[in-house]
């Protein structure tokens, strides 16, 4: 009976059981940032130990960074923040990509970018949104602080194993369909609590055609499912990304690759559960409520909650939109927009900057939006540069900042106003999440979130940008 | 290291309605900006318990009946959302010592483990009940048993619970932090970084 890749590596990863039935499992690569991790090296030294691999552990600043002044944080919290990383970093002799080595940026940019994200591997970072480097054919999850301080001190954890889901993505996307759609299309079937326990495989021809960018959006929203990680099986693509990169052994690059790719699922694996999408029926996806699986298609209308099959439904359809103060039945299409935010760990690569740049020329965005522009790491912000995206968005009337999480949750000075709406690339429209606590948020692809700068409301970019959907299918 | 094994939690009950509670409504991201977990405690729930103008609003958690309640009822998928610690330790510092819900997002529930505080699942109508209970009575004393897995009251409710069950051994048993473990394996975790060429 052949493996599945999460089965392999949590076996190859496996140090022993502990005395409570917990796997103790070893982890690879250990990632950490400015917000959760300050308690735990306090953590460590209250208990005096030592990182016992420094060299295993990864630090970038990316949550509180202000994207204009980079380094000036007006707001002394965030500069003390920066500083006792700083301090740790350099205490314990952890790798640090700063500000000024020309490689800080989101968490979950750098990993993948520095090649330090590799197939095969377990990768922690105390951030929900690890699940992102599963696209590299990696088990990576989030984790809390007292784990971070446990990884530090061990390179281990204390685990129970995932059941594994197969997601199969068949078929062709239609034109306009971004990798950021599917993956709001099937949290929208499995739900939000669906992928509780289960850790996600998405195979098919839809992810096997995915550019490794594409296969980070999605597993990057593996979380919004329920699911603790998610993952694509390496693959050419995977080993071709790697090539090359910082941290990729390059002296025995064939025998590395070779292993990787041997890590992927095997054709006889067995799933405790397999769903089946056909690709023709996703649409570009939009979020209309407080919680990431409240989506619908952009031609779809808002839910009227007297058409809910459950109590609980209905309850819970009625507080979303009373957040959201949108009128039941009505098209999402055309609802007003304050904000568009173009940027995140979802949406905040090369690729989502040079797919936007395609249209947006001879556009502007409409007047009274505010439409701002991060790119995910300082090394996409030069690749943009090299480009010359920055021109063709600012003369499209968006703000081009610097690295980081920026409006993505609003640690940093990029916030929401009263209950403002954005439409935003990012992850996550639970109530408050962009820095107001009546703020509004709409999830959708970086290029349907341009179209609703331009417009000023929520639109379908096949409209706007002639992206020539065909006749639907009767 | 000696832990306190935690064999029942029990005080009275406060009940937040709702599915999905994720943990930016539990502690809102603004409240992050900090080194140490001190001090968390008064910003649990901030935005939902405060509007824009910081006037109270009619949470629960406001509710003078239940200012001293120490055990959390809640509804299906509880502590979803970010892997933030400060959730479960924003709770903790609140004053809970454990939550009973219909279900759990896992981050949140490893966390709140590790910190010894219980969560157990319970079905949608004993969650039903025991909210009805609670708001009847809001001195009532909500036990949570986590050797036997029951929930009981003071006025005669009695119901089983779910835990996986590495975490009720863990508890139990005084284990909910594994660091010593985990530290106690040392020659075994180096052995396993050079078979798996990460040293
Ligand atoms: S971009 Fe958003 S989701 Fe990603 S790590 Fe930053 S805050 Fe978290």
């Amino acid at each position: 009976m052949g493996k599945s890749l999460f089965q392999k590596v949590w076996d190859t990863h496996a140090v022993g059981t502990l005395a409570d039935g917990r796997t103790q499992l070893f982890i690879g690569t250990h990632l950490i940032h400015e917000v959760t991790s300050p308690q735990a090296f306090g953590m460590l030294r209250d208990l005096g130990l030592k990182v016992k691999f420094p060299q295993r552990t990864f630090a970038t600043v990316d949550h509180i960074v202000p994207t204009e002044n980079q380094d000036a944080p007006q707001d002394p919290l965030a500069a003390e923040m920066m500083r006792a990383l700083r301090d740790n970093c350099d205490d314990f002799g952890v790798t640090y990509f700063d500000l000024k080595s020309g490689k800080q940026g989101i968490v979950h940019v750098v990993g993948p970018e520095q090649g330090i994200t590799q197939p095969g591997t377990t990768i922690a970072c105390g951030d929900s949104h690890t699940a992102t480097h599963g696209a590299f054919g990696a088990i990576a999850f989030g984790i809390g602080t007292t784990q971070v301080r446990d990884v530090l001190a061990s390179q281990t954890l204390a685990l129970e194993a995932l059941k594994v889901r197969r997601i199969e993505v068949n078929g062709d996307l239609r034109p306009g369909v971004y990798a950021k759609d599917v993956i709001l299309h099937i949290i929208r079937l499995l739900g939000a609590k669906g992928g509780i326990g289960f850790a996600y495989e998405y195979a098919g021809d839809v992810f096997d055609r995915m550019s490794m960018e594409e296969r980070m959006t999605v597993c990057n929203m593996s979380i919004e499912g329920g699911a603790r990680c998610g993952y694509v099986n390496p693959d050419a693509k995977t080993v071709a990304y790697l090539q090359g990169r910082p941290y990729v052994d390059s002296k025995n690059f064939d025998t590395t690759a070779a292993r990787w790719l041997s890590f992927a699922s095997d054709p006889d694996a067995v799933f405790d559960d397999i769903v089946r999408i056909n690709a023709a029926d996703i649409e570009p996806t939009v979020t209309w409520g407080i919680s990431p699986d409240q989506g619908i298609s952009i031609s779809e209308n808002i839910p009227d909650p007297a058409k809910s099959q459950t109590p609980g439904e209905k309850a819970s359809v009625e507080e979303a939109l009373a957040y959201m103060k949108l009128p039941a039945g009505t098209p999402i299409k055309g609802v007003k927009i304050d904000v568009a935010f173009i940027g995140s760990c979802t949406n905040g690569r090369i690729s989502d900057f040079r797919e936007v740049a395609k249209y947006i020329r001879g556009h502007q965005v409409a007047a009274g939006v505010k439409a701002i522009v991060v790119p995910g790491s300082q090394i996409v912000a030069v690749q943009c540069e090299k480009e010359g995206l920055p021109q063709i968005f600012r003369d499209a009337g968006f703000e081009w900042r610097a690295a980081g999480c920026s409006m993505c949750l609003a640690m940093n000075p990029d916030k929401l106003i009263g209950d403002q709406l954005c439409a935003s690339s990012s992850n996550r429209n639970f109530k408050g999440r962009q820095g107001s606590p009546t703020g509004r948020t709409v999830l959708m692809s970086p290029v349907m979130v341009a179209a609703a700068a331009i417009n000023g409301s929520i639109s379908d970019a096949r409209e706007l940008f002639e992206l020539k959907a065909e006749a639907a299918v009767a | 290291m000696a832990l306190e094994p935690v064999l029942s939690v029990s005080g009275t009950g406060v009940f937040i309605p709702g599915a999905d509670i994720d943990t930016d409504r539990i502690i809102p991201a603004r409240f992050m900006k900090c080194v140490t977990f001190d001090g968390l405690g008064e910003f649990a729930f901030y935005d939902v318990r405060f509007d824009e103008h910081g006037n109270k609003t009619n949470h629960p958690l406001n509710d003078p009946r239940f200012a001293k309640a120490s055990i959390l009822v809640a509804g299906e998928n509880f502590g979803c959302g970010s892997s933030r610690e400060h959730a479960p330790q924003s709770l903790r510092k609140y004053g809970f010592n454990g939550v009973i819900a219909e279900s759990f997002a896992e981050i949140f529930y490893g966390n709140s483990t590790t910190l010894a505080m219980p969560c157990v699942m319970a079905s949608a109508a004993d969650i039903k009940a025991l909210a009805a209970a609670i708001e009847a009575d809001p001195n009532l004393i909500v036990k949570i048993d986590v050797d036997a897995l029951r929930v009981s009251t003071s006025t005669g409710l009695d119901f089983a619970v779910k835990m996986p069950e590495s975490a009720r051994e863990a508890l139990v048993t005084g284990r909910w932090d594994p660091i010593q473990e985990l530290l106690d394996n040392e020659s075994e975790i180096e052995k396993k970084a050079v078979e798996l060429h990460y040293v």
